[in-house]
């Protein structure tokens, strides 16, 4: 199987690497269209801010590839907030892969306590549906980094709970994206990682 | 709902981990890379990493060992000690870190935080600050591990690093560290309960109780220590049991 990670200008390239290593496994990182297109299996990582990154994929064509993916592609945190439609960071129109908008978290929740921004740190996830999460236990915690979140709508997977319920994960046809760091979520990351690989 | 985190701390010199007192009387503790997959087996949330002799020998931090040890271990981990550019944290990420952490540099240069911030996400970014209560009551910003004293307070210097873009700060009290006589719960508090970003308390942890204390009282997101999981005073699986009890809310 042929596995390719999306090189673009995205901090947490080499983590994706390791932990698909510490699971038997390797993938290339290439921004080569043709060798994107060809792969069996995408991931397309994310840690930075999104209109940079937006103006970075598009600057190389990248967007237009990704959307046109056939195979199964794995988004992860900003990489999913990306294969949304919009996002509030810098009010950047994104790649409109899910319909759900990505939006700031505000720093109370609705009770008015504190919320501090970003979110940084393990937090559970439930309502989990498809095989990304075959045999994750209800309420399993993920590792979590982030100040935007993507609402929860039609291609919600999996929600988690931060002041307001939120998209934890979403899906639509062979696209997935996890909000989560699957590659920095202990054995249960490893398994959802293990999870993408098997679809 | 969001945990409270558990995170062992390594102050690695020379590429060993090594403890000190109050800052000084530095020990050895063994071999980071080890260390830090045991503690990642163990439940660790997190674990910090800081050259600590990268400052004072105007030395890069070992990007070498960072890349060992980000093979090993599958949560996220912190690397610090004599970053000072755009460059250094590229070279920390592309070796493995998930982030980095700034101290005397970022006071010295605060664009720096600024630029970091820009550059990599404030997730990205902790705010190290080294601080000592001094007679008039006062916790002052040290810089140099602990070595020079600024004029500057703690809480000014926190708000102002948030303000710039520092994702989380990484609070160390010099009058706790190495004591074992539990953490500053009033500077921790003063931080956390009025920072808009999480704080990670340090310095002084010797008990469970120390732990109970920092999360109830003094609101704290998170705890680091160093020794008492080095020379295995506490393990990590029976802290954050003892926590789970206590209504503080853990990951296993």
């Amino acid at each position: 199987m042929e596995l390719v990670i999306i090189q673009y200008n995205a901090g947490n390239i080499q983590s994706v690497l390791y932990a698909l290593e510490r699971i038997g496994t390797t993938a290339m990182v290439t921004d080569d269209p043709e060798k994107i297109s060809a792969a069996d299996k995408v991931i397309f990582p994310g840690v930075g801010e999104a209109s940079s990154t937006m103006r970075y994929l598009k600057e190389r064509s990248l967007d237009k590839l990704i959307v046109s993916l056939q195979q199964p592609v794995l988004g992860i945190c900003l990489g999913m907030q990306l294969m949304c439609s919009y996002s509030e960071e810098n009010n950047t129109e994104c790649l409109g892969i899910f319909s759900e908008h990505v939006k700031q978290f505000a720093n109370r929740t609705p009770t008015g306590d504190v919320l501090k921004v970003p979110q940084i740190g393990w937090n559970q996830i439930y309502d989990t549906k498809t095989e990304l999460f075959a045999d994750i236990p209800a309420n399993s915690y993920c590792y979590f980094v982030h100040g935007y979140y993507a609402a929860k709508g039609a291609h919600t997977i999996a929600t988690a709970n931060y002041g307001i319920d939120y998209s934890a994960a979403l899906h639509k046809e062979n696209f997935y994206g996890t909000q989560f760091h699957p590659e920095k979520s202990a054995s249960i990351g490893e398994k959802i990682v293990s999870n993408f690989l098997s679809l | 709902m969001l945990t409270k985190r558990i995170i062992p701390c390594l102050d690695i010199k020379d590429g060993r981990t090594v403890k000190g007192i109050n800052f000084e009387n530095i020990r050895d503790a063994g071999d980071p890379v080890e260390l830090g997959a045991l503690y990642s087996s163990q439940g660790a949330d997190e674990l910090v990493f800081l050259d600590i002799t990268a400052t004072n020998e105007k030395r890069k931090t070992l990007s070498d060992l960072v890349n060992k040890i980000a093979h090993h271990i599958n949560i996220p981990f912190t690397v610090g000690g004599g970053i000072s550019s755009i460059e250094d944290v590229y070279t920390l990420l592309q070796n493995g870190a998930d982030k980095i952490s700034v101290n005397t540099s970022a006071f010295k240069n605060p664009s720096l935080v600024e630029a970091l911030a820009k550059e990599f996400g404030s997730q990205c970014i902790v705010l190290a600050i080294d601080t000592k209560k001094e007679a008039d009551n006062n916790w002052y910003v040290y810089l140099n591990g602990g070595k020079i004293k600024t004029e500057t307070l703690c809480v000014d210097w926190a708000n102002l690093g948030v303000d710039l873009g520092a994702g989380e700060i990484l609070l160390t009290s010099m009058n706790n560290d190495g004591t074992k006589e539990g953490f500053a719960l009033d500077i921790t508090e003063a931080l956390s309960a009025t920072l808009p970003v999480p704080v990670i308390a340090s310095g002084g942890a010797g008990t469970i109780e120390h732990f109970e204390d920092v999360f109830l009282n003094a609101k704290a997101d998170a705890a680091l220590a160093a020794s008492i999981f080095h020379f295995k005073e506490i393990e990590i699986p029976v802290l954050k049991k003892s926590l789970q009890k206590k209504g503080i809310s853990m990951r296993f």
